[in-house]
């Protein structure tokens, strides 16, 4: 049980450091991803906005929904909120905290990866490039070009290599404009997200601390309850594994006695405990046949007990089997909120 | 126990450390972000200033949220602040003390990020240099007054092609940069004196009562971690409980429903501990499907009755 304790309390203790590692880990990921990815734009009118918006917008999404794969509790979450009512209510502001909790660490990476797209600049300069103000910034007048060529040309400010519009509107100043406006941008965004984070970690013990605690509290006991009965039924399977292997051999030794017509034999009082582990089977044929028989063969998943003597060596229906489907009613139904 | 006291006095010693320890990495973070950014000045005459300002006073802000986020003592701050008197007074210059202290360590990421700034004088090259007098400068003093805004907005981009290789240009620059790190180095000298002289002056005053709001503002951080600990501890147990009773309960509705006879003698008492009674496939399903659609009551005091 110690050890179990020892296990338990590392997990709750670290189960917050644990999901805020994961988290910081997305978000260097996320800035990584960035940095590796080979931005190229297309350079022409109405391919620009598309790519443009769509590198600084669909890597988000993907980002935010890896965060709510990636986190364990969304199954937790997904099971608290489907189970019948059964003799637990169900307490909505417990499944609120909980899905509340992972969407926070699930939006990190999005926003950081937003952050850094617009503070770089490439993104808004590639959507943006055809909306520039040429009238402000450059000569709008100078060649008499149709608006569709000016379109085109606006299109390649990206692509320093090919621009051919120096005439029309520098390409460092429209570069300079656009960068300036998407740090302004980016910057912003920022800001109003750690506004938004610091207003929703400072109003909460001014409003509803208590109806938190409580939240906090059954969440954690609900993970925490998971996983115990996860240990537990573990624990119950090696033990209904190592019973039915040990009644398996068990069977097989006395079936091998009963056919072979031979005095049982007592093991002499000194052969100790490597005669036990034996299991009754000590040749080579009869090893064969045990290997045979439990690959053609298994036992059923019926443990009977040790004291019974069974005809038949075979692991067979020593006791009617129990009756499933009666419901139980000695409990009343009381459930205490802490 | 001897493991609780060494954990606690573990938290103890280590709450001021850990919290110094953000307000240093957060400092390192926003060099780290100024040397990573991309400082590029627009170059255009109402954007220089805008830009310039922007990019010298809004990261700040965002470190100071960021120092009051991170830090854990706000929240513990918050809500002794707020919380209904009950049956324990609440001491305002423990508040107080906490707040102070929040406060000067959220306040150190934003000044380096803006006594880099600075030093390092691009932001403000960038928002003043159209503000200088072109009388000043030999290749801006002859010319016309919006030809000269335009032309003094392109200071700080070296590279436009008016302003490659001109001498005037390069004297703008360092005139604005000269000031900006005249104005880095005084602040600096400022704060550390600041700093130095409260540090030294604080025992002259009021020494009885920062102890003791010191020492409130401790025990209260300690209290609230201890309380989570304890609440921790509590609903693992509750959930040992719960569960051994599903268990029990299962065995109990088994028994009465099945004809075995009453096992004597087992052989594997650790065995049959651990299995529970549960010995059989379908008993197996049952509890499985019944621990999903039944969940136990939260209820642990019926464990005693049986």
């Amino acid at each position: 049980m110690d050890k179990f304790r020892m296990i338990f309390q590392f997990f709750q203790s670290n189960q917050e450091s644990f999901m805020n590692g994961i988290c910081g880990i997305m978000a260097l990921a996320s800035t990584q991803m960035y940095s590796a990815f080979d931005f190229n734009c297309p350079c022409l009118p109405h391919y620009n906005l598309a790519y443009g918006l769509g590198i600084l917008l669909v890597p988000p999404f993907i980002l935010f929904l890896l965060g709510f794969v990636l986190n364990n509790n969304i199954s937790m979450l997904a099971e608290e909120w489907r189970r019948p009512q059964g003799q637990r209510g169900k307490d909505p502001s417990v499944l609120r905290y909980m899905f509340c909790s992972m969407a926070q660490r699930a939006m990190i990476a999005p926003a950081v990866w937003l952050s850094v797209t617009l503070l770089d600049g490439k993104c808004i300069t590639c959507a943006f490039c055809t909306s520039v103000p040429v009238e402000t910034l450059g000569n709008a007048s100078h060649p008499h070009l149709s608006q569709g060529e000016i379109q085109r040309v606006l299109a390649r400010i990206p692509c320093k290599e090919i621009y051919n519009g120096q005439q029309l509107i520098a390409n460092e100043v429209a570069v300079r404009y656009l960068r300036c406006i998407s740090q302004a941008l980016g910057w912003c965004f920022v800001l109003l997200m750690t506004t938004l984070a610091f207003l929703v970690r400072s109003l909460r013990p001014c409003f509803s601390q208590a109806a938190f605690l409580k939240s906090r509290y059954w969440s954690h006991y609900i993970d925490i309850e998971r996983k115990l009965f996860d240990e537990t039924c573990a624990e119950h399977a090696k033990s209904f594994a190592k019973v039915c292997i040990q009644q398996f051999f068990e069977g097989m030794s006395t079936d091998l006695v009963a056919a072979r017509c031979h005095l049982s034999r007592k093991a002499p009082a000194d052969a100790g405990e490597a005669a036990e582990k034996l299991l009754g089977i000590t040749d080579q044929g009869t090893m064969n046949m045990a290997l045979k028989s439990w690959h053609r063969c298994k036992p059923p998943l019926h443990l009977h007990p040790p004291a019974l003597p069974t005809e038949n060596g075979w692991a067979g229906e020593g006791q009617p089997p129990t009756h499933p489907s009666a419901p139980r009613r000695e409990i009343a139904a009381y459930y205490s909120w802490v | 126990m001897d493991r609780f006291r060494m954990i606690f006095q573990y938290f103890q010693s280590n709450s001021e450390s850990v919290m110094n320890g953000i307000c240093g990495l957060l400092a390192l973070a926003s060099v780290k972000m100024y040397t990573s950014f991309d400082f590029s000045c627009p170059c255009l005459p109402q954007y220089n200033v805008a830009y310039g300002l922007g990019i010298m006073f809004v990261p700040p802000i965002i470190l100071f949220l960021c120092g009051l986020i991170l830090n854990r003592q706000s929240l513990v701050m918050l809500e002794e602040w707020r919380r209904p008197a009950g049956r324990r007074k609440k001491d305002l210059a423990v508040i107080r003390y906490m707040c102070s202290s929040i406060m000067q360590r959220a306040m150190v990421a934003p000044v380096v990020w803006i006594i880099v700034t600075l030093l390092d004088g691009k932001c403000l090259i960038c928002a003043f240099s159209g503000s200088v007098d072109p009388e000043k400068f030999v290749g801006f003093a002859n010319v016309s007054t919006v030809q000269v805004q335009q032309l003094l907005a392109k200071v700080p981009c070296k590279d436009d092609e008016l302003m490659k290789n001109n001498t005037s240009r390069k004297a703008v620059s360092r005139y604005l940069r000269c000031w900006s790190q005249a104005l880095g180095w005084s602040i600096l000298l400022i704060l550390i004196i600041a700093a130095f002289l409260a540090r030294w002056l604080r025992p002259c005053f009021n020494q009885a009562t920062l102890l003791q709001a010191r020492h409130w503002s401790n025990y209260i951080d300690i209290e609230q971690k201890i309380f989570e600990e304890t609440c921790c501890e509590h609903s693992r147990l509750f959930a040992h409980k719960c569960i051994l009773h599903f268990f029990e309960s299962m065995r109990q509705e088994i028994k009465l429903h099945s004809f075995s006879l009453p096992r004597e003698g087992e052989e594997a008492e650790g065995e049959e501990d651990l299995l529970r009674g549960i010995t059989d496939q379908d008993q197996v399903n049952k509890l499985l499907k019944t621990w999903y659609y039944e969940k136990p009551p939260l209820d642990v005091s019926q464990a005693h009755q049986r």
